[in-house]
């Protein structure tokens, strides 16, 4: 009953040492460096691809920076004759970013609650199921959300803009009224939310989970109810890993084609009325509609757009990452 | 001693005595304990919500879907369907989903397992492990439509714009599958036991015997259940699909020429089909015909997502190596 | 003031499992007793009963009554949330809060009931409990500095103060030395010595030296072997249980024949 250290130095990870690796090179010969080459080049092949990722979209988009502005306007269909690349990558941005925070500010609180329910406040039984539940959520193909968001859940939360455009108009994010069918920023926004619940929601269950007990009890025995504990040792502990589960969450919500394809009516303008229809459009959702009907600059301009996609998507989960990497050190303390 | 300032005599008349006891256990801060009772409440609300839009979900799909969700459906394609016209089916989008998958399953599983024997087995300490690592990190958040632009670029290089055909996305669904693939071979290397790596060397079996013969074999389930996972997460992928391999009505069993129907684009394709006009009384004639497939469609996607996690985890219990015990 | 615990045929469970049987004693107030007996006796699992910690574990309950001043801490009108904040627990394991300074640390359990404390108030709060807890003199110049930075005995010694800091009226100490170096054990056991005037204090020890130096009485618990529940064998003051012990165990394990 008494609890010692020992089993904790008995769960490190099994990682082979490192002067193991320098022994077995003395003897690395014929099939034993073949191997080593072709899973090094495997490693290597990653990175290259992810260069080329990156290589290709810029080389692609290329004619699109490189022609003028008027040129592009006249060949590129879909600019409609007027402003250059940047004027049309503009709202596209705009619309993508306003998207997926919205959906992220959805997500969020409900996915720190339901990791907590999971982690602190359910039955084991029932937690277990709560986690297939998220998992079987993040099986779900996006094509299917799209399909679901448009047919029933527009539907559904038609009335309930309408009412909220009703008592809220005056803010400008409400301003009515509000669009029927409900093909709108907002209705985009709640199925991206359910989207990237299961990601948030998983990371954050982890890392609740990894709360050491000494800083629960210690709060529990200072007399603080199971919230306040919560308060006092899960939520400082969790906070980065919050943070960072949150920017994985945005990632995957700034990239989410077809459900955005299927439910928003677009629109190119920088606008934050939610509740209209044909005001916003997001990056992802304008290349899958525009590339039929896109000839070769149409392309590369659609190229572009989605070379500012990637580099906003890698520069979210880099920071994800970073964040992540950072608490790794700091935790080793504990 | 010295010590007593911190002691409770210092805070006053102390109590002493059953009732004064008694009332100091009782003392409940309701406003405490409101607001407790409140975040267990909202906790519960929390769990209620996320189990909602699934259900929701999961119901529509399958009382819309299960309508025409029968053996003439699976095994036609939409090959001179039109109009309301109740016929059509999605034999042809299953083929090129599966052969597609597979295609991005026969490129991405040799790199994904051989990358992470490399991080896991040689890696450590190395500056291009660390380097892979954080990449395969940041690969997992590409977004899919970008996965698509790229495996577009990549063939127009070579075959001029406008081309179209499977490998194609399969290449596309490579750039998604491969650091799904690395990172769960990569937990389930970690997990084999440094003594049977040892125990080996010392019968004098050279490393890379080794990693295949007694690493691997131990490894094995998980890492089968970490590709099903990962192909149960690329087979769902619509966008990449549309700009590369396209859309199409016939069987086309070719992945290295012409467009093919796949099972999430035929989702989307008759979703964008609409609501059909019935004009003409004489002509057999649903309104509703596309929405059906589609949901029936999307019955079928997603139990073939259901059927490979189910297959995914069933591997891993059945065949996991009992490494303790 | 202190005050005493009276223990009555207290049975506690893991489930279905009983942990430790029929435990009856009497804790003094303003005395030190201390609690030995072999690893798995049960003798940390009943320190968590006396001031319901224990049910924190999901499935964990018990029998019988733990009385302080004649009430039943488990009676249906007590609040668990305030019977350990009458009761403090300082842990095995030194666990200041590693996102709070020092002082954060020290007020942790008063902020939960109190917001507002006024600044001033905190403070002296914070220099009464750190010299209470014979921490003040080194730490005064960092206060604001993470608690995580101390070592591990001042570390202990800051849990310390943030018990004592809520003013409770009893200490629970679950082998508080055991993670400690010999110096910062001493310091330790001389703080005992000197809360012991003002406070109610238990404490599970693996050490019988240290039980011999720091408590007034003794109480031993045995367990007959896996599976089995831990008893109470017996309990009495220091001096007798060390010189003359009433059962052939007590004298067994102290005399270090088995544990």
């Amino acid at each position: 009953m008494t609890i010692t250290t020992e089993p904790q130095r008995a769960t490190q990870p099994a990682k082979p040492p490192a002067t193991r690796r320098r022994r077995s090179g003395v003897a690395d010969r014929g099939a034993n460096r073949l191997f080593r080459y072709l899973t090094t080049g495997s490693g290597v092949l990653i990175l290259i691809a992810l260069a080329a990722v990156a290589g290709f979209l810029l080389w692609q988009a290329w004619p699109a920076f490189t022609t003028g502005s008027d040129e592009l306007a006249t060949k590129v269909s879909f600019l409609q004759g007027e402003g250059s690349l940047l004027a049309y990558l503009g709202p596209l941005v705009f619309g993508t970013v306003l998207a997926a925070v919205l959906a992220l500010a959805i997500a969020t609180p409900l996915a720190i609650g339901i990791a907590l329910f999971t982690s602190h406040y359910a039955p084991r039984r029932l937690a277990q199921v709560l986690g297939y539940v998220v998992d079987l959520l993040a099986a779900i193909p996006s094509v299917v959300y799209g399909l679901w968001g448009a047919l029933v859940l527009a539907p559904l939360v038609q009335p309930i803009w309408g009412w909220v455009s009703d008592v809220l108009g005056w803010i400008p994010l409400f301003a009515g009224p509000a669009a029927d069918p409900a093909r709108v920023l907002l209705t985009v926004a709640v199925i991206l939310a359910v989207m990237i619940l299961p990601i948030i929601t998983a990371v954050t269950r982890e890392v609740f989970l990894q709360t050491p007990k000494l800083h629960e009890e210690a709060a529990l025995a200072l007399g603080a109810t199971r919230w306040e504990m919560i308060r006092t040792a899960v939520l400082p502990f969790g906070r980065s890993g919050i943070v960072s589960a949150a920017m994985l969450g945005l990632g995957r919500a700034l990239g989410e084609t077809m459900a955005v394809v299927m439910i928003l009516s677009p629109g190119l303008t920088y606008s934050f009325a939610l509740l209209l229809a044909g005001k916003q459009q997001t990056i992802a959702a304008n290349i899958a509609l525009k590339y039929p009907e896109a000839n070769e600059l149409g392309m590369s301009t659609l190229m572009a757009t989605g070379l500012a996609l990637f580099v906003i998507t890698m520069v979210v989960n880099m920071l994800s990452r970073w964040i992540v990497a950072r608490r790794k050190d700091f935790s080793g303390a504990n | 001693m010295a010590a007593t300032t911190a002691g409770p005599s210092s805070g006053g008349a102390r109590p002493a005595g059953h009732d004064t006891v008694r009332a100091l256990l009782r003392t409940v801060d309701t406003k405490r304990r409101r607001r407790d009772r409140t975040m267990t409440v909202l906790m519960y609300v929390a769990f209620g919500v996320a189990v909602l839009p699934l259900v929701s979900l999961l119901w529509t799909v399958v009382s819309r879907g299960i309508g025409r969700f029968d053996v003439a459906f699976l095994t036609h394609s939409m090959r001179g369907v039109f109009g309301g016209m109740d016929a059509g089916g999605v034999y042809h989008a299953i083929l090129g989903t599966v052969i597609v998958t597979l295609g991005a399953a026969i490129i991405s599983v040799p790199i994904g397992v051989l990358a992470a024997i490399y991080l896991v087995e040689y890696g450590p300490g190395h500056r291009l492990a660390r380097a892979v690592t954080f990449f395969v990190d940041v690969m997992t958040g590409i977004p899919s439509i970008v996965a698509g632009l790229f495996a577009y670029a990549l063939f127009v290089l070579f075959f001029g714009p406008g081309v179209h055909f499977g490998l194609m996305g399969s290449v596309a669904l490579s750039v998604l599958m491969v650091p799904v693939v690395v990172r769960s071979t990569e937990e389930m290397l970690k997990l084999v036991p440094n003594e049977l790596r040892e125990a080996a060397y010392a019968l004098g079996v050279p490393k890379w015997l080794t990693i295949v013969k007694v690493v691997l074999r131990t490894a094995v389930a998980g890492i089968t259940t970490g590709i099903m996972l990962a192909v149960s997460r690329v087979v769902g992928e619509t966008a990449p699909l549309l700009l590369t391999v396209g859309v199409a009505d016939s069987i086309n069993g070719n992945p290295f020429e012409g467009r093919m129907m796949t099972l999430p684009v035929y989702v989307y394709r008759q979703f964008s089909s609409g609501l059909v006009p019935c004009n003409n009384p004489n002509v057999a004639c649903i309104p509703t015909i596309n929405y059906d497939r589609a949901w029936s469609a999307a019955l079928t996607l997603i139990l073939i997502v259901m059927l490979l996690n189910l297959v995914a985890r069933l591997v891993s219990r059945i065949f996991a190596p009992k490494l303790r015990g | 003031m202190a005050q005493r615990i009276d223990v009555k045929d207290l049975n506690i469970y893991y489930g279905d499992f009983l942990a430790v049987e029929g435990v009856g004693m009497a804790i003094e107030p303003r005395t030190v007793t201390a609690f030995i007996g072999p690893s798995g006796c049960g003798k940390s699992t009943f320190l968590r009963t006396l001031n319901r910690m224990h049910e924190v574990i999901p499935g964990a309950t018990v029998q019988g009554t733990v009385e302080m001043e004649g009430v039943d801490l488990y009676g249906a009108d007590v609040d668990p949330v305030a019977v350990r904040r009458q009761i403090g627990m300082v842990f095995q394991r030194p666990n200041p809060f590693p996102t709070m300074s020092i002082a954060e640390n020290v007020l942790a359990g008063v902020r939960l009931v109190n917001k507002k404390i006024s600044k001033s108030d905190a403070q002296d709060l914070v220099e009464r409990s750190l010299t209470g807890a014979n921490l003040w003199n080194e730490v005064k110049d960092r206060l604001d500095k993470p608690g995580s930075g101390l070592s591990g005995g001042q570390q202990q010694r800051l849990c310390i103060a943030r018990a004592i800091a809520v003013k409770p009226q009893v200490l629970l100490m679950d082998e508080p030395c055991s993670a400690l170096d010999p110096i910062s054990t001493l310091a330790i056991e001389d703080l005992i010595s000197e809360l012991k005037q003002d406070y109610t204090i238990v404490i599970v020890t693996h050490n019988m030296q240290q039980a011999a130096r720091v408590s007034d009485r003794t109480a031993f618990f045995n367990i007959a072997g896996t599976g089995k529940p831990g008893k109470l064998i017996e309990i009495d003051e220091t001096a007798t249980m060390f010189s003359a012990p009433k059962e052939q165990a007590t004298e067994d394990y102290i005399s270090g024949r088995f544990g």
